[in-house]
């Protein structure tokens, strides 16, 4: 329980500075980035020293506290919104050193805490390049980053965040250090234990030490705009650019709705009568760029895509301000906006781009849809008010019908938000009941007592 | 305002504005207060899930509230990054506004905001009566900075060195100016704000200078007083909206084409913060403000933008390194940042070399600065280093505040640069 000696406890071991207690403070830390209802924990613990995080679990762990760990906090399914009753939330943001970029062997060793755009700024000063770039890696965390698998626009030529991990150290709830992978390319040491820790939301352990790949950077790129006169004539050329055998890094989509929105906003002379637009970049060797453009184009222009290339840097980040500018725009509209994650095989885009259309319209909803169509992963957002009952049940109703469509279609049901709270529901749909007591299983022997993180992906009973 | 329900529904009354927060903290991304301390109360997401909270009675603690709104810059970088548009400067000032009413003004506020700010002859009395003693409170440090610390008022100011205040005004060395349009057709009113009034005279003098150049006529009324901004910000709307008339009522005795100033907060608070408070004003004070006050516009904007009077040149071989602050105003409110830096490329005496993170806060942030003494050291001290690692001969700015926050940090550290507004360094070539 809970108390003043408990809480002496842990300030002697983290400082009291960083144990928060008051109601105020314990309130910042209930949300996340979900519109969904917020938790109080009961105490928040901010470690600064990776070495502290043994003892610190162990104690939690000892007293029956409920543990949450939280990097930035910009999870969008529920993923680090506290458990009921006596929970703690662990932030690891203060946990925030790159402790070694290594260009000869192509690897970077960094604490969870790190912030990703950081990270990726100082591996591109020594020369490398991080792939991943989830939509909020300006504040988002390396570590909330393998804890929720996170992936991004590059995700179709490069990957997410799962692959570009090599290695990472963790505490488990005796408060004991367990490492797996390594700083080789290869390793087949043991259990895959890295691959158990991404994407388990905080139902694991905490991590103190990632080990990270990183990549050269691409020499060439060619960044294009397409425009479209129907949505179906869009989804077509993306699932024959994939089906050509081309690989850009980014295939994004914008429909009609959202482009309109970032009009309203910013005025960047988007064509207001398009019903989609596709930005496309390749990127890799010269020789490369100039074959695959001409291969894309040739895809583009067979579905009736009017092509535009970009012939300099300024165009190019012109192309690209579209899509920076889509979330904030759809943002804008209405006091909330919902952002699913559904994805799809390529092949079956056109498909669940109609079932979008459909299920906007009877539940009268307003939605832009957006996303990145090169992996499948599209983001139909729904601008609502959180306030209205009723409108809000409808969102909740057309963003289960979304699942139900995606998972028809040979899909998933998050490409890159996670499970967390959310999603949990329809987990049994997308795999099976027996998946479902294998996974608590599995929780079951790493945390008997069912206090990591507990209600979320799969619940530990 | 005494009673908490009161205080509760006054609250409630922002919250059309606060569901605009989606909560996906993209404003950890530039908080200058949460890159210091990685707090989330110290960042807009917290400050406003809180205000929410107490709103709806959830929390209970107002001070808890209220200090945690006090632990802001107010520099508007949040509103600038966030994706949902929540207007953060606003509701922030506004909350503070109604925490005032209920829990009441501090007295020193109130005297200067109510009794001190308002009365430009007292203050220039006061200012010419201390100047003998000016040496006793504030002994001068012979530093680089020619600033000064003031032991007597350590309990307020902490150990900050100040710009040594002058003797005289700048209103009262120059006398009130009305000159007419000369060869560039323009006139403008000249709003020196407080620190260009008695602190930055140099900067003033380079202003005058500038417009003299350019054939710009000059209206500047003896009788002009602070912005407002500083009542504002600490809740007290009563003496903002009074300064705002006794200014309104002073530039609007002529005619003139630009309020110019030298200080981006006083250009963003004449610009956008009069009239969104104009609306229970006399209707002559209200036309009057809603006539001049977009005529407000900076320096750096006015001379290079409108008068199209600066060209860049290449810079000597033996010339100086300036590095450029820029102020968050500046940039962010007035979305300026070539201007200064325009200015600063037509001095062949300087070659510019950007520091690294030129756009971050310097801390200061107005009474931010005496509120939270530590953490704006804090902040001040990243930008310090930032500064040092360019080795520049002059560190230029276009914000008197800005101006004090860095000289403060250079001669704490005993940083060699001088401290320039970017007008001063343009004004050398005339």
């Amino acid at each position: 329980m809970l108390n003043a000696s408990l809480i002496k406890e842990f300030e002697n071991l983290i400082g009291r500075e960083n144990v928060l207690t008051s109601e105020a403070d314990r309130q910042n830390y209930a949300y996340d980035a979900t519109p969904y209802v917020p938790c109080v924990p009961a105490l928040v613990l901010r470690p600064t020293q990776t070495g502290t995080l043994g003892k610190l679990l162990k104690l939690c762990y000892e007293n029956d506290m409920p543990i949450s760990v939280r990097g930035s906090g910009t999870n969008l399914s529920g993923g680090v919104v506290p458990e009921n009753g006596n929970g703690v939330v662990i932030l690891t943001n203060a946990l925030n050193r790159i402790l070694e970029i290594n260009t000869e062997d192509c690897y970077a060793v960094a604490e969870p805490g790190v912030v990703t755009a950081q990270f990726a700024n100082a591996v591109a000063k020594a020369g490398l390049f991080y792939p991943p770039d989830p939509g909020s890696m300006s504040v988002s965390t390396l570590g909330g980053n393998v804890a929720e698998n996170a992936g991004g626009l590059r995700g179709l030529k490069y990957g997410v965040t799962k692959d570009y991990v090599m290695g990472i150290e963790f505490y488990d709830t005796d408060g004991e250090l367990v490492k797996t992978g390594s700083r080789t390319v290869k390793c087949a040491t043991g259990y895959n234990l890295a691959g158990l820790m991404a994407g388990s939301e905080g139902t694991v352990g905490i991590m103190s030490k990632l080990i990270m790949k990183i990549v050269p950077p691409p020499k060439a790129s060619q960044a294009m705009k397409a425009i479209f006169r129907s949505t179906q004539a869009a989804a077509e050329a993306v699932a024959g650019i994939i089906a050509a055998h081309v690989v850009p890094c980014t295939m994004e989509y914008l429909d009609n709705v959202t482009l309109n929105k970032i009009e309203d906003f910013k005025g960047i002379g988007l064509p207001r009568d398009a019903a989609a637009l596709l930005l496309i970049e390749v990127d890799g060797h010269p020789e490369q760029v100039k074959e695959e453009t001409a291969a894309v184009c040739a895809v583009l222009e067979r579905c009736g895509g009017e092509i535009q290339l970009a012939t300099n840097a300024a165009e190019k980040n012109k192309v690209w301000e579209a899509r920076r500018l889509a979330l904030s725009a759809l943002s804008r509209v209405k006091p909330n906006c919902v952002l699913e994650d559904a994805t799809v095989p390529r092949s079956k885009l056109p498909a669940i781009f109609k079932a979008f259309d459909d299920i906007a319209a009877k539940y009268r909803l307003n939605m832009g849809v957006f996303g990145h169509a090169g992996d499948g992963n599209m983001h139909p957002t729904f601008m609502c008010d959180m306030r209205d009952k009723d409108e809000w049940d409808r969102v909740e109703k057309a963003v289960e019908e979304i699942f139900d469509h995606a998972l028809a279609l040979g899909g998933t049901l998050t490409g890159e938000h996670g499970t967390g709270i959310t999603k949990s529901r329809w987990l049994s749909k997308e795999t099976s009941e027996g998946t479902l007591a294998f996974c608590r299983k599995i929780r079951r022997a790493v945390d008997p007592k069912g206090l990591m993180n507990s209600s979320k992906i799969v619940g530990v009973k | 305002m005494s009673d908490l329900s009161q205080l509760v529904s006054a609250l409630r009354s922002l919250e059309d504005r606060l569901v605009s927060c989606n909560k996906c903290g993209f404003c950890m991304g530039t908080c200058p207060v949460f890159g210091q301390t990685l707090l989330e109360g110290d960042v807009s997401r917290g400050k406003l899930a809180l205000l929410s909270n107490f709103s709806q009675e959830i929390l209970k603690d107002i001070d808890a509230v209220s200090a945690r709104l006090s632990r802001c810059l107010l520099c508007g970088a949040c509103q600038h990054t966030c994706p949902s548009g929540t207007e953060t400067f606003d509701i922030f000032v506004r909350a503070r506004e109604i925490i005032a009413a209920y829990k009441g003004l501090s007295p020193i506020k109130k005297l200067i905001f109510r009794h001190l700010l308002p009365h430009p002859r007292l203050l220039s009395f006061m200012m010419a009566a201390g100047s003998p003693f000016t040496g006793l409170v504030m002994p001068k440090d012979n530093n680089p900075q020619q600033t000064a610390q003031a032991p007597l008022l350590r309990r307020f100011i902490g150990r900050r060195h100040l710009p040594s205040v002058a003797g005289k005004t700048f209103a009262s060395e120059v006398g009130a100016q009305d000159t007419p349009a000369g060869k560039s057709g323009l006139r403008v009113a000249f709003f020196p704000g407080c620190m260009g009034d008695k602190a930055y005279l140099d900067m003033s003098r380079a202003c005058l200078k500038v417009f003299r150049h350019h054939g710009v006529g000059v209206f500047m009324p003896a009788d002009l007083v602070c912005c407002g901004l500083p009542a504002l910000t600490s809740g007290d709307t009563e003496a903002f909206t009074r300064l705002a008339v006794l200014n309104a009522q002073s530039l609007g005795r002529s005619h003139f084409d630009y309020i110019v100033t030298p200080c981006p907060s006083c250009t963003m608070t004449i610009r956008d913060l009069w009239g969104r408070y104009a609306a229970n004003l006399p209707e002559d004070a209200r036309r009057i403000i809603a006539e001049i006050a977009p005529k407000a516009i900076d320096i750096n904007v006015f001379l290079v933008d409108v008068l199209k009077a600066v060209t860049p040149v290449e810079p000597d071989a033996d010339a100086k390194t300036v590095t450029y602050h820029d102020p968050c105003h500046l940039r962010l409110s007035l979305a300026c940042t070539a201007e200064p830096r325009t200015l600063l490329r037509a001095n062949p005496g300087y070659r510019l070399t950007e520091m690294n993170e030129a756009d971050r806060c310097c801390g200061c942030g107005g009474s931010f600065t005496l509120a939270e003494p530590a953490l704006s050291e804090d902040i001040g001290s990243r930008k310090l280093n930032n500064i040092m690692a360019t080795n520049a001969d002059v560190v230029a700015t276009a914000c008197p505040a800005c101006m004090m926050q860095i000289s403060d940090m250079l001669a704490r550290k005993g940083g060699k640069a001088r401290v320039r507004h970017a007008v001063e360094v343009y004004a050398e070539t005339l």
